[in-house]
């Protein structure tokens, strides 16, 4: 008796289920919560306001998915994370969607198991200088020493822009952008390299912004943008269209102010966009007003880049490559029909 | 009736033999751990599979092209591969080790000595030291350090200048870094041969003592030849190490030697910390000695100093070895916190950024733990052995 008890017991261990679940959006959906990688605290993309409140462009990115899968831009969940435990996170789901500024290129794409659901901004990476160094131009920064941050495309880009103009460097690597522009602050380096428009932002957390500048030459292309888990196709498409929906809506003129008013439109494609027409949502699984709630609680993607990253923001970047495409831009979105 | 028609125990045989029991329910204890093990295994190799992450350690091949602060070995950021980062992470764990298990073991035996004091002052300094440093947590250290570090050094143009070759800046510590040409390795063969001598030396000093039971002054002529013998043969064979000096140029010092900060504060963080635990061990050991044994040393007109050395310590040693063996390997492993500041380690580098530029978490941090892992067990049987000598021999 007792021998067939130990056997079953043994056998019992058989009967627990896979550990892995594949379907990502009925758990977000049964939770009720979206669980979004953002950066540590990056202005303008991702960062915590004096009261507490996650505000940028890929904060808005979380909340826009929240909106079109939950009708409710609030219910996310933000989680801060470094750049060097950002893919982990996803690759073993404890995120549902990475929006961490993360530069899309072929590895990462490729070899982590993980799809780039798009590019919600055109960056390059740039250097942060003190003036005191009295250089104008990256080519005369031979032999300096940087601060960069761990397990960033910077890292590499560096190496490759210093081999091809045959000068040497020394790079000191910290964790997070903060402990980065600490050392930089404290002397330990000479310069800060990093995405263009991170640099902005750090230029805001020094003592003196003045005493530093942003060297005009950008040594690469980090196109930025949210990223899933390879192998959901279902969800994939949903945060894909999420990114296209807020351009789209830029392009036709929907912006949160005027959105109730355009669901009467005559236009066939912003009917098409807010779902009084048309499949859309029900094709990608969710309510034929995802992309009206995304606008509503949200806004487009040029309310958004104004708001955090350009002209009503203290970065006050330009526009350039991330206008939309009839204004001289990148920014096109595929049509929603 | 029942009671006087119960079964003889060997009736049933094989099952209610306790020993036979027992060896059924460890067996399938252990048949349900080992099939525990194979199904979270395969349960990980299924899901990584499915979500098309590359698996195996050919990645150690690629080139992994970013640079590092501080390298022991050549390393060329456009061309050496993540193994060279994994060696090179490795051995700055390793330095980071062997100094700050070596200063902390010093630093905590003359703590631990001094906490013992009869000098009032050297007494209560060392209770203070003690109490202050053990009861702060290490990473607050290591990041209280290399702020004190970098906030008190001055930039590369205005470093603080030693005898015009030694240069401290917030960049670190600079030295002129030795050049061995030709001919060096016979101060090298010089140096072995010397400390074969010295060897040799201390047998006829010891044997010399046990006959006639004079004391020869062993330490200072073993000194002597230590530093006479490959002097001698440097200025025979045409002195040919010379010196490479640090230079300022642009925005930094070239050539010499350069000891970054981060490995300047972690030392003095790692080793300050463990030496209060060191210093503990010493003091414990110490107080074992029946205080028979220093008194009949005292008897015998022996000077205190004699006494420490030859009659306490030797008997202490026994006491300390055990405990001081969890410091250094807790040392090992507190370096890992590094990471905090940016030292280039094993962890910072290869479960940091190797990790995030390849994105094999499982193969990655399976590599930084067996690290470790060999690295403790590795002190642990030298330190071990060590201690079996120690112990007290039945004769």
């Amino acid at each position: 008796m007792k021998l067939t008890k130990i056997a079953l017991l043994c056998g019992l261990a058989a009967l627990v289920p896979n550990l892995a679940n594949a379907d990502t959006l009925s758990e977000v959906i049964k939770k009720g919560t979206l669980n979004c990688g953002v950066s540590t605290g990056i202005p303008g993309f991702s960062a915590t306001d004096s009261k507490g409140v996650w505000k940028g462009i890929d904060v808005d990115f979380c909340r826009a998915v929240a909106s079109a899968v939950l009708g409710d831009g609030s219910k996310v969940k933000y989680i801060p994370l470094t750049a060097k435990e950002r893919f982990t996170a996803l690759q073993s789901g404890e995120i549902d969607v990475l929006a961490r500024s993360s530069t899309w290129t072929a590895t990462r794409d490729t070899s982590l198991g993980l799809n780039f659901a798009g590019v919600n901004y055109y960056d390059g990476q740039g250097f942060l200088i003190s003036k005191k160094l009295g250089v104008s131009s990256a080519k005369e920064l031979d032999g300096a020493t940087f601060c960069i941050q761990a397990g960033t495309t910077s890292e590499l880009n560096l190496t490759d822009y210093f081999k091809a103009n045959k000068m040497e460097y020394k790079a000191v690597t910290y964790d997070t952008s903060g402990q980065t522009i600490d050392g930089f602050k404290k002397g330990r380096c000479d310069a800060v390299t990093s995405d263009a428009s991170q640099l902005y932002g750090l230029k805001l957390k020094m003592d003196d912004p003045k005493s530093v500048m942003v060297l005009p030459e950008i040594i690469s292309k980090e196109p930025l943008g949210p990223v899933v888990r390879q192998g959901d196709d279902t969800w994939f498409n949903i945060v894909k269209w999420t990114m296209y929906a807020t351009l789209e809506a830029e392009e036709l003129g929907v912006n949160a102010a005027n959105v109730d008013k355009m669901l009467k439109s005559d236009n066939p494609s912003v009917k098409r966009l807010l779902g009084v027409s048309g499949k859309a949502g029900e094709n990608l699984g969710l309510n034929a007003d995802w992309a009206y709630q995304i606008v509503k609680n949200v806004g487009n993607y040029g309310e958004s880049f104004d708001k955090h990253v350009g002209k009503d923001s203290p970065l006050n970047i330009s526009r350039g490559l991330n206008n939309l495409w009839n204004n001289g831009g990148l920014m096109y979105s595929m049509p929603v029909r | 009736m029942n009671k006087t028609q119960l079964p003889a125990p060997s009736s049933n045989g094989f099952l209610n033999n306790p020993q036979n029991r027992a060896i059924i329910y460890q067996v399938c204890a252990l048949l349900f751990v080992l099939f525990l093990a194979y199904y979270f295994t395969n349960n990980m190799f299924d899901n990584v599979e499915k979500r098309g992450i590359t698996t195996g350690f050919s990645f150690l091949d690629d080139v992994a092209g970013f640079g590092i602060s501080q390298t022991l070995i050549d390393y060329d950021d456009g061309g050496s591969t993540y193994y060279d980062v994994f060696i090179v992470g490795l051995l700055n764990t390793l330095l980071v080790s062997v100094i700050g298990v070596f200063v902390a073991s010093v630093l905590g035996l003359l703590i631990g000595i001094g906490r013992l004091s009869q000098n009032f002052l050297v007494s209560k300094l060392s209770l203070v030291y003690i109490e202050t440093f053990r009861n702060i947590p290490i990473l607050l250290q290591i990041l209280f350090w290399y702020n004190v570090v970098l906030a008190a050094l001055p930039s590369p143009r205005q470093s603080f200048t030693y005898f015009d070759s030694f240069f401290l800046n917030n960049r670190g510590l600079l030295t002129p870094e030795p050049i061995f040409e030709s001919g060096s390795g016979f101060i090298l063969i010089a140096f072995i041969l010397a400390v074969a001598g010295v060897f040799f030396l201390a047998r006829w000093a010891k044997k010399r003592h046990d006959l006639i039971g004079e004391e020869f002054p062993l330490f200072k002529v073993s000194i002597a030849i230590l530093i006479a013998a490959p002097l001698l043969v440097y200025f025979i064979s045409g002195q040919p190490v010379s010196a490479e000096y640090p230079v300022l140029k642009g925005f930094n010092f070239k050539g010499g030697l350069a000891i970054i900060p981060e490995l300047l504060a972690l030392i003095f963080a790692l080793s300050i910390y463990t030496a209060t635990y060191i210093a503990e061990a010493v003091r414990a050991g110490i107080e074992a000695v029946p205080s028979g044994q220093k008194e009949a040393a005292k008897a015998l007109g022996l000077k205190d100093h004699v006494i420490l050395r030859k009659v306490v310590l030797p008997q202490a040693l026994r006491v300390i070895i055990p405990p001081v063996i969890n410091q250094y390997l807790n040392l090992v492993k507190n370096s890992s916190l590094a990471t905090a500041i940016g030292y280039p380690e094993v962890v910072t580098l290869f479960s940091g950024t190797t990790l995030n530029q390849v994105g094999q978490a499982i193969e990655i941090i399976l590599m930084t733990m067996a690290v470790y892992l060999t690295i403790s067990i590795v002190i642990s049987l030298v330190l071990n052995w060590v201690n079996a000598k120690m112990e007290i021999k039945g004769r």
